[in-house]
């Protein structure tokens, strides 16, 4: 069990942190033609534009309630409802997020009254569902803010079992699938391929897959989300026959989604690597009550197989991390599969998953202190945002992308991590990283009696 | 900052759209507004000066989703590119204890990373509970010697124009006129040499240094810009500086006109961008400093550079003739861009001019004509149409309608600063033009274009 460290200095330096009202954004993202209006300053979400932006090189649907000094001082509900109404007359959205900012929380602002007054003003608007959700940038980060907003989501548009007369296993094939914020839309899209091979179809809550995969759409512009799991879909998963939770972020969205529909739930805090594959295919194999396919037994025997020639490489490899809680956990899970030591590990904000990372301890902070124990710590190898391509540089180490932003390199959000092949390309990349470190080559002994001289090295400097 | 200073910000004798309604720039319209906050105009002004610690006050969002994303470079210190928070969480904003946290924060930069100076970015929510910035600062100053300057821009006062504005006056009213300038170094001797600023130029993708050597062949030295490549110590001599340029934007022409109030330094408004441009920017600083001999030279090297560059440009001129070209981009862009477009032998149907003035439309008619397309409102939706109604070869805009266009399958070229291209001086002009061919010239264009070779099938079936 791992010692949690937690924050001791005052100034924040290289924050690995990206906000909680990121985060609810984000998950507002995955659902179709919907967008999220940040409650707060337009800078809230001019900057939180041009982070999933470069993340994602996609167009992003992002609003704000645009608050300034008067807003500010003499209360913001009426921006609030200002902005619905013209969100609802623009673009007609299936769904509206109103994720607050610190700003907002900090004046007192009551987004549910602003909603309730919209409501009462604008009947004719009546059919458009608006979700708002407290998500102060001054407490979690983008994992947190992600999950709450999903829980959120599902306790405002699933119908309860009571109310609906839905009823679990009435769609004897269809799966719900409450996916955190650490799985990329490429995992996704590969945990979707999964879950069909067993004859399942899967609801996701919420599908970036479908729109921020980054594709080229025949619609040449859309002011809403262009793809995502379709909002009217909420209606149904109450008949799922079961529900899928991956992250132990999303935990509370699945109490939530089990108190209303009844449908039973399989929880996972990850799907890195061997073991939590399995897990997995075990637990879809009796709700859907077919044998695991062939094809993924295949794919089984190529992951064991990569970890034989891996292990050589990634055994007592020293690795720093650093990254949101499920994911950093995902992360030191899978490189201790193989032998791997994670020697460095930072997360933004504290949660209980961390106290299961494969470490001795882990520190809640910034990329200096990430530096600061990697550098201690004598780490091989970096694992983090983009933020940590500076700090890798630092340490002289290599860095392997993962997390939110990534922008510095094309296609991170389409990048595997998961299931057996995700897990098996993650090592192949993790261990050809470590062959180029040149690890355990013997550095030559110049003999001080020897009659080579002095000789400068190739293009060497002094 | 109290609203009568935010008041008196707004009012800018210097800027022809203060006597409009527009002064100061309209209220946001909340669920139909886009651009930054007035911290994030603060931040892009300054955050180029590289050797110092900009400390952003307040919970992580302000910093969290903007540090080290800008285009612009340093020649040296690397010290800018460290994201620096109070991180405030909640316990600091219910039990006040956000200034303790700043001191602290502002000791734990100073000693960890002995900066030139130490910015202090306020930000909405230590605005809100009223963390008095400005005294901490003055403490931290006096405790430990290192200069720490208060920049009060919570994201709520405006816009990012008056962002701008906020950190040009912090400028002026805390660094400038505190040091005097170096003496000249060695490899001046025997030359005549004017000290000059630059103001609102951001050395994006390091394009400053296009012009910087044309500068020093003329003896011109650049004391101080206002914040490409800028350090700390040369932002306290720009008082000094006998002839000052506002670079390519209106937004701290409050800096250039103080600067002519207390020092009586003169000023013009110019570009670097095109060829006629940078010319036409090297003649203002000789015609301002009133040197005879420079004068004589400006024009030597302005006939050599011109010249060579007009060979380097033939091959691109020839794919660029007659190209049209949509720009969608605000203020004195709008103008300093189409002159080097022209240059380029393209032609630019429609700008954008939201954020320019009354002057910049004159200046604009004056280049594309009397019936100049000038596209008010830019809705990504009709920008659009504007490109295929006006058969347009590019789209020309800032990166945050990049991918707007690219999903609609549109040539397009980012302007703004986030890029990572140079384009100023007249070196940036081939570069400006490889881009340009690179983009419109793309094999990729008919890919996309057309449907999957089945739809045709069926289509035609």
């Amino acid at each position: 069990m791992a010692t949690i460290i937690r924050r001791s200095k005052a100034l924040s330096v290289s924050p690995l942190k990206a906000s909680q009202t990121l985060g609810a954004a984000l998950a507002f993202l995955g659902f179709q033609r919907a967008i999220p209006m940040l409650h707060g300053s337009q800078g809230c979400t001019a900057f939180g534009k041009v982070f999933f932006v470069r993340h994602f090189r996609e167009p992003i649907p992002l609003q704000t309630t645009a608050m300034d000094q008067v807003t500010t001082v003499m209360g913001s509900e009426e921006a609030i409802v200002e902005g619905l109404k013209t969100l609802c007359e623009k673009s007609a959205p299936a769904l509206i997020g109103v994720p607050t900012t610190g700003l907002a929380e900090t004046q007192g602002s009551d987004p549910q009254m602003a909603i309730t007054q919209f409501r009462q003003r604008y009947p004719q608007f009546a059919a458009i569902p608006i979700v708002a959700i407290s998500t102060p940038d001054f407490s979690g980060a983008l994992e947190s803010g992600f999950a709450k907003a999903t829980a959120a989501i599902i306790a405002a548009l699933v119908p309860s079992a009571v109310r609906s007369g839905s009823e679990p296993g009435r769609q004897p094939r269809q799966v719900n699938v409450l996916v955190g914020s650490a799985l990329t839309p490429g995992d996704i899209e590969a945990l979707q391929t999964i879950i069909a091979a067993f004859d399942l179809e899967p609801l996701l809550l919420p599908d970036l897959s479908d729109s921020l995969d980054g594709h080229l759409d025949a619609e040449p512009f859309s002011p809403l989300t262009i793809g995502g799991t379709e909002v009217a879909a909420l209606q149904r998963a109450g008949d799922a026959v079961a529900t899928l939770v991956i992250g132990r972020s999303m935990c509370r969205a699945a109490d939530t989604l089990q108190q209303l529909t009844g449908v039973p739930d399989y929880r996972f805090d990850h799907l890195m690597g061997l073991a939590a594959t399995d897990t997995l295919l075990l637990a879809l194999s009796a709700i859907a009550e077919r044998p695991v396919p062939p094809k993924l037994e295949r794919q089984r025997a190529q992951l064991q197989d990569a970890m034989l020639d891996c292990h050589f490489m990634l055994g007592m490899g020293r690795f720093a991390i650093a990254a949101d809680p499920d994911l950093l956990h995902a992360f030191s899970a899978l490189l201790d599969e193989v032998g791997g030591r994670t020697v460095a590990a930072v997360a933004p904000i504290n949660a209980p998953i961390l106290q299961e990372v494969a470490a001795t301890s882990v520190k809640i902070g910034d990329l200096e202190d990430l530096e600061q124990i990697a550098r201690e710590q004598q780490a091989e190898l970096l694992i983090s945002n983009s933020h940590g391509a500076e700090s890798a540089a630092r340490l002289g180490i290599p860095l392997l992308r993962a997390g939110f932003p990534q922008y510095d390199q094309l296609g991170g959000y389409q990048r595997c991590w998961i299931g057996y092949q995700g897990s098996r390309q993650t090592l192949f990349d993790l261990a050809n990283m470590m062959l180029n470190l040149a690890r355990g080559e013997i550095h030559p002994y110049h003999s001080l009696l020897a009659q080579k001289g002095f000789e400068r090295p190739l293009g060497g400097s002094t | 900052m109290k609203p009568k200073e935010i008041a008196e910000l707004l009012d800018e004798p210097a800027c022809a759209h203060n006597s409009k309604a527009k002064s100061g720039c309209a209220r946001p319209k909340p669920g139909a507004t886009a651009g930054g906050c007035a911290f994030d105009g603060a931040q892009i002004a300054l955050l180029p000066i590289a050797d110092v610690a900009h400390i952003v006050h307040g919970p992580i969002a302000c910093a969290g989703s903007s540090w080290d994303n800008r285009g612009t470079r340093s020649s040296g210190s690397r010290l800018f590119r460290i994201g620096m928070t109070t991180d405030l969480t909640e316990q600091d904003v219910i039990m006040g204890r956000g200034e303790k946290r700043l001191l602290h924060a502002i000791k734990q930069a100073i000693e960890h990373y002995h900066p030139a100076a130490v910015f202090v970015y306020n930000t909405c929510v230590p605005a809100l509970i009223g963390d008095d910035i400005g005294a901490v600062c003055k403490d931290a100053e006096a405790r430990w010697g290192t200069p720490v300057v208060p920049i009060d821009a919570a994201g709520f006062y405006g816009t990012k124009n008056l962002g701008n504005r906020i950190a040009g006056e912090a400028m002026v009213k805390y660094v400038c006129g505190r040091r005097e300038p170096d003496p000249l170094p060695a490899a001046a001797a025997g030359r005549t040499i004017h000290d000059i600023a630059l103001i609102g130029e951001y050395n994006i993708a390091g394009e400053l240094w296009h012009v910087l050597p044309l500068l020093d062949e003329l003896g011109l030295r650049v004391l101080c810009t206002l914040s490409g490549d800028a350090r700390f110590h040369e932002v306290q001599t720009m008082h000094r500086s006998q002839a000052n340029m506002m670079v390519c934007s209106k937004a701290m022409i409050n800096v250039a006109r103080k600067l002519q109030e207390r020092y009586a330094t003169p000023w013009f408004e110019g570009s670097f961008y095109g060829v006629r441009d940078v010319s036409q920017a090297l003649r203002d600083f000789a015609r301002l400093l009133n040197d005879a001999d420079l004068k004589q030279r400006t024009e030597q090297l302005i006939a050599r550079e011109e010249a060579a560059i007009d060979q380097a440009l033939v091959p691109w001129r020839e794919q660029l003739r007659g190209r049209k070209v949509l720009l969608y981009t605000g203020g004195v862009k709008s103008w300093s861009v189409i002159a080097a477009l022209q240059d380029l032998g393209m032609e630019v149907v429609a700008t954008g001019t939201k954020k320019s003035t009354e002057e910049d439309k004159a200046r604009i008619r004056e280049l594309m004509g009397q019936d100049a397309l000038m596209i008010e409102e830019g809705n990504p939706r009709a920008l659009i149409q504007l490109v295929h109604d006006y058969r347009v070869d590019v789209l020309i805009a800032g990166g945050r309608n990049m991918y707007t266009a690219l999903k609609a399958r549109i040539p397009f070229l980012d302007i703004n600063q986030e890029r990572e291209f140079g384009y100023a001086g007249y070196r940036g002009m081939v570069e400006l033009a490889r881009q340009l061919v690179l983009t419109i010239e793309s094999p990729i264009w008919s890919a996309v274009r057309q449907p999957a070779p089945w739809r045709h099938a069926i289509g035609e079936g």
